[in-house]
């Protein structure tokens, strides 16, 4: 899932000071199950702004919704009817999901209450760690299962580096090396043959050196 | 091994005789005379000096423009090259420059993280490896041509080096690692320090049973201890390396003022035991902000003179 983390709430109210009607909208998720902005989050945030307006002795309308998916054209219509209603949207979706509700409503202002972090798995309750960055041509299949790309610190597609101490990266002394699970990995698998092969120079252009990128079916197209 | 290159270093490896390197900190700043001052220090008790690159991520004057300085002096410069910062364009216009001015080594290092240098908060660029280095090195030189496929006019002609670091973990891919290093164009490798000997033989064993020995010279890293202090700071804070508490006692059991030459005698009786280590072909001494110390470890430990392969 796409894993994001809740902004300071000095930052969001420095961010919506001036709004006189401010709508916070969740989504139903990724966000939701990173219980950074679902519908739960959603109804925290509205009421630690409310709070805040209160203190400051001022009245402002704070509405709440949560959507099944920001990232889908069916779904923010559903707020077509109630938009107007605010000076500004406070996205709790990830980076796609804030945007496209801003494409959506052309001119309304619409900021995100969350940090867009990184694809990735629940490893334990509260606790999420990287799995995926997109680089859109996936080496799985010869690194016994474990990204270099997104585990190894450096990207490094021929490790370790001389940095990989008792498991763990030069960064961070919490942080597996990821080379050190690969090849934890390809011994578990019986293919530890397939360390001495060297991975070859990667295209990049699959990843954001080739630009901003752009799935076309023409099979599920209407 | 055949002779590939002009390279003063290979000659002297090829000959069967134990090379000596080391290596200067180019300066945090401009002062054009900081390089020729250490490499004077050094220059008639080494055969190659390594000029490092942005080492431990602290921005420093470009490794490419001091390698020039000593080229210039009349000196063998091996240009240590990073892939931390330049994608493969900047490496490969980078070698295309130290080419330029006869450079004729070149050092293959993936770099250390940003986050330990002054730009912690900056990128990293990793286009490529460092063993995607010395394939991109050894296919300009050998194939004459672009990773892109256009040919070189006039390709670089550097002898290919890379680092390896006996005592990173995982030891069983430690040799592995080596011979990947072969396979992707490593002719010489110098090593992380070498504290540990038992690890050290032990490595070159596995080393010599592979015939790894025969394909690549090895070159084995020393630095020496200026102090106790140095010798904690190695073993708890820097990653990779393996100082056992013998030698972190020694330093502690000797007067604070003898310290240093203290550090400079196990220094010397390391190489005087590795010298006899079978598949070690010389020594690469790396005497960090401490470079004026080279002559005495090379002449104490019977490595001087150096030979004449002009």
């Amino acid at each position: 899932m796409i894993v994001a983390e809740k902004k300071p709430i000095e930052e969001i109210i420095d961010t919506v000071k001036d709004c006189q009607s401010i709508l916070v909208l969740g989504c139903n998720e990724c966000v939701t199950v990173c219980e950074a902005g679902g519908k739960k989050e959603v109804g925290l945030l509205a009421s630690a702004l409310r709070m805040h307006f209160l203190q400051q002795g001022r009245e402002v309308n704070i509405g709440e919704r949560t959507l099944e998916r920001q990232c889908d054209q069916e779904y923010l219509e559903e707020i077509r009817d109630i938009i107007d209603l605010y000076d500004m949207v406070v996205s709790i979706a990830c980076g796609v999901g804030v945007q496209f509700t801003a494409e959506k409503y052309h001119a309304k202002p619409v900021v995100p209450g969350v940090n867009t972090l990184f694809m990735g798995a629940n490893e334990a309750r509260g606790v999420w760690s990287e799995r995926c960055q997109g680089c859109g041509q996936c080496l799985l299949a010869v690194s016994g299962g474990i990204c270099p790309v997104s585990r190894c610190a450096k990207r490094i597609l021929n490790g370790p580096c001389g940095g990989s101490s008792a498991g763990k990266c030069e960064i961070n002394k919490e942080l597996p090396c990821g080379w050190q699970l690969i090849i934890d990995r390809l011994k578990a698998l019986g293919r530890m043959d397939d360390y001495e092969k060297i991975i070859p120079i990667k295209d990049w252009s699959t990843e954001r050196a080739g630009g901003p990128r752009k799935v076309v079916r023409e099979d599920l197209k209407l | 091994m055949t002779i590939r290159t002009a390279s003063k270093l290979e000659k002297i490896l090829a000959s069967g005789q134990l090379a000596v390197t080391s290596e200067c900190g180019p300066p945090r700043g401009s002062d054009p005379e900081v390089i020729p001052r250490k490499a004077e220090a050094i220059k008639n008790h080494v055969d190659a000096i390594n000029v490092t690159d942005n080492q431990t991520s602290m921005t420093r004057l470009c490794s490419l423009a001091a390698c020039i300085r000593l080229k210039l002096m009349g000196l063998e410069p091996v240009l240590q090259m990073v892939t931390r910062d330049r994608n493969r364009i900047a490496l490969q216009s980078d070698i295309l420059g130290a080419a330029s001015f006869d450079i004729q080594n070149i050092l293959c290092l993936s770099g250390d993280h940003q986050s330990f240098g002054d730009c912690a908060r900056g990128q990293n660029v990793y286009d490529i490896d460092s063993l995607q280095l010395l394939q991109t090195v050894r296919h300009m030189r050998d194939e004459g041509k672009f990773l892109g496929g256009d040919p070189i006019i006039r390709p670089p002609r550097l002898f290919v080096g890379a680092a390896e670091n006996p005592f990173a973990d995982p030891y069983e891919i430690r040799v592995p690692r080596l011979a990947k290093k072969i396979a992707a164009g490593a002719e010489f490798i110098q090593t992380q320090c070498i504290y540990n000997l038992d690890k050290f033989e032990d490595w070159m064993r596995q080393a010599r049973d592979r015939g790894l020995t025969e394909q690549v010279y090895i070159l084995a890293g020393l630095t020496p201890m200026k102090s106790v202090g140095m010798a904690r700071y190695m073993k708890n804070r820097v990653p990779g390396m393996d100082v056992p508490d013998a030698v972190v006692k020694r330093l502690a059991d000797t007067p604070k003022e003898k310290q240093a030459e203290e550090g400079i005698k196990i220094c010397v009786e390391s190489i005087q035991r590795l010298k006899e280590v079978k598949g070690v072909a010389g020594f690469h001494i790396m005497a960090i902000e401490w470079e004026e110390k080279v002559p005495e470890i090379v002449e104490q430990a019977g490595l001087y003179p150096r030979p004449d392969v002009a």
